[in-house]
């Protein structure tokens, strides 16, 4: 439904967003994660005809959003980052006025704004102006317009920001919802909402992807291997040797001796289950085995692993202080200037 | 079409909703109320002078047109001259500032579009605000007899040399998100091209012939003498042509600017 291909947006010599590819099959909920200033906005604004790509194209439901802007676009519903309201409008004289400028049919006009109000529970702002509105209706009517004219795709850039926590758990229950009829991008710098509301994740860092994937298969994958975190109470005998013997496992790190037994990581080889043997050599050495998990990489975890191992190497004093600081900054001149 | 209207009509309420509309549309009804009686004092004193000293054969009645209305006119020019600046400075200015323009170009509608549909809003509050001068043109078919013709041309050439200024505002102002700065610049260029024709009384031959085909004054000038030329009717719509045309380009261009 959706196609990124080879995607480069420069402004001057900066690429902002460099060689991005990627697609969205109809009806999935694609998470767009990244760190201030990763090219997030960009690439969708790219993707909305707001930008055209230096290079690549964009295309949405077969259409080219560069050669056929219109059809395009008639497909596309958007909400900005700060959602694009007349302030001298009430909600919904914008919405009509909207339903106009997207070509909905006069005669189904009012009832899509209806529905739009409906779906984004906005009823009782109606006839509040745009202008008066706090941040969470203001972000709900942006919503609303964005799926006033039905369209297939729906491109959300970080449509949870500067909501209160009540408010995200409702707007990504909508966009949960929204997911069954539209097919959804939504980008964000919050993991756990990816983990909650997408079923697949585009991680862009510095303006290129560096990895997509399911949420869960990117934990898994980037877990590398299988760790598992014991605590054993092993008298004063060093339970390393022992462990290191059962098959499959490639590492042991031990923990000094507490009174409540030592902190043991033990790492399998990829695939491998070592759980039934590690907890085997433990008992039948007659230990206490007080506690035994798995350590899965958070979405954080890897996150960070992906957007801050290039930067280690290169700059890695500055990214110490004041990580991702410097390249938001950026962001925001290239992003508005 | 219909998407044309849709912006219209916007951005003619836009002006109702804030004082823009009252304020601009206010100030003109004063200022051109003044210029009108003091030009109707003027007439008063020359129908009077010439009653007392009018030889040959009687009081002769003066030529309202050429005597009042083709003057006031031309300062009505110039108060149009001042104000549609400010009318057109918000246009895209605004909404470049807010972030609207974000929904209009990621709406299915054409660049062209929404510039036509700019164009025609401003446009309409700017006849809304010459309408207002019929009331006092009345008052001078009440109490006299002026003629219809050169009247009528004047205002053509008004709504004309209107549509010029409106189209350079536009242009204008999709190159800013500052209002302040959209007008200024507008009004500047407009201000220059008002006074090219003052340049060339010095300059050569040639120079002469282009500066003062370009002077925005100059072409006014047979419309409100009573005379439609098909030339000054071509420059000025070729003028809001252009405007319109460069407008098309700097939309475009901002978009690649980002």
């Amino acid at each position: 439904m959706i196609e990124v291909q080879r995607v480069t947006k420069r402004y001057g010599q900066v690429a902002v967003v460099n060689d991005v590819s990627f697609r969205v099959e109809a009806g999935q909920i694609l998470g767009f994660l990244g760190p201030n200033g990763a090219g997030k906005t960009t690439t969708m604004r790219v993707l909305t005809g707001y930008i055209p790509p230096t290079e690549g194209k964009a295309i949405i439901g077969g259409f080219d959003v560069f050669e056929s802007p219109v059809e395009a676009k008639m497909r596309t519903g958007y909400l900005p980052e700060s959602p694009p309201l007349y302030p001298d409008m009430t909600v919904r004289e914008y919405l009509m006025f909207v339903a106009r400028i997207k070509a909905v049919s006069a005669s189904n006009r009012r009832q899509r704004v209806d529905y739009a109000m409906g779906r984004t529970s906005i009823d009782e702002v109606a006839d509040r102006h745009c202008g008066k509105l706090s941040k969470g209706y203001r972000q709900r009517v942006g919503l609303a317009q964005a799926i006033l004219h039905n369209p297939d795709v729906l491109i959300l850039d970080e449509p949870t920001a500067g909501l209160d926590p009540k408010q995200i758990i409702e707007t990504r229950e909508l966009i949960k919802e929204l997911g069954g009829d539209h097919t959804i991008i939504l980008s964000t710098h919050i993991l756990p909402e990816v983990s909650q509301t997408c079923e697949r994740v585009v991680i862009i860092n510095k303006g290129r992807v560096v990895a997509e994937d399911t949420p869960a298969n990117l934990t898994g994958r980037l877990r590398g291997s299988e760790t598992i975190r014991l605590q054993v109470d092993s008298g004063g005998v060093d339970p390393a040797s022992a462990l290191s013997a059962v098959p499959g496992v490639t590492e042991v790190h031990a923990g000094d001796a507490a009174t409540e037994g030592r902190m043991i990581e033990v790492q399998a080889a990829e695939g491998v289950d070592i759980r039934r043997q590690v907890a085997n050599a433990v008992v039948s050495n007659g230990w206490g085995l007080l506690e035994m998990r798995p350590v899965r990489l958070s979405l954080e975890d890897i996150f960070l692993q992906l957007t801050t191992t290039e930067e280690e190497k290169t700059d890695a004093a500055i990214d110490e202080s004041e990580p991702g600081e410097t390249v938001a900054t950026g962001d925001k001149e290239l992003d508005h200037g | 079409m219909g998407n044309i209207f849709a912006i219209a009509q916007k951005e003619l309420r836009s002006y109702f909703v804030s004082p823009i509309a009252y304020v601009v549309v206010g100030l003109f009804a004063v200022l051109f109320g003044y210029f009108y009686v003091a030009s109707l004092q003027i007439l008063v004193r020359f129908s009077a002078q010439s009653g007392m000293f009018g030889g040959m054969g009687g009081p002769q009645s003066i030529n309202i047109n050429e005597f009042m209305i083709r003057p006031l006119l031309s300062n009505t020019a110039i108060i149009l001259l001042f104000f549609l600046p400010f009318l057109t400075a918000r246009a895209y200015a605004e909404e470049k500032r807010s972030g609207t323009i974000e929904l209009l170009l990621t709406s299915p509608l054409r660049d062209i579009q929404i510039i036509f549909g700019k164009f025609l809003g401003v446009f309409a509050l700017f006849l809304l605000m010459l309408s207002v001068t019929a009331v006092h043109m009345g008052i001078l078919f009440w109490y006299g007899e002026p003629e219809l013709g050169p009247l009528l041309s004047g205002y053509l050439g008004l709504v004309l040399m209107g549509g010029s200024f409106i189209s350079v505002g536009l242009l204008v102002s999709s190159t800013t998100r500052n209002q302040v700065v959209a007008g200024v610049v507008t009004f500047s260029i407009l201000l220059l091209f008002w006074v090219l024709s003052w340049m060339a009384d010095s300059a050569g031959p040639v120079t002469q012939t282009i500066l003062s085909y370009l002077s925005i004054l100059e072409h006014f000038d047979d419309f409100s003498k009573g005379v439609i030329d098909t030339a000054h009717v071509t420059y000025y719509l070729s003028f809001i042509a252009f405007g319109l045309f460069l407008t098309a380009k700097s939309v475009d261009s901002e978009r690649w600017r980002g």
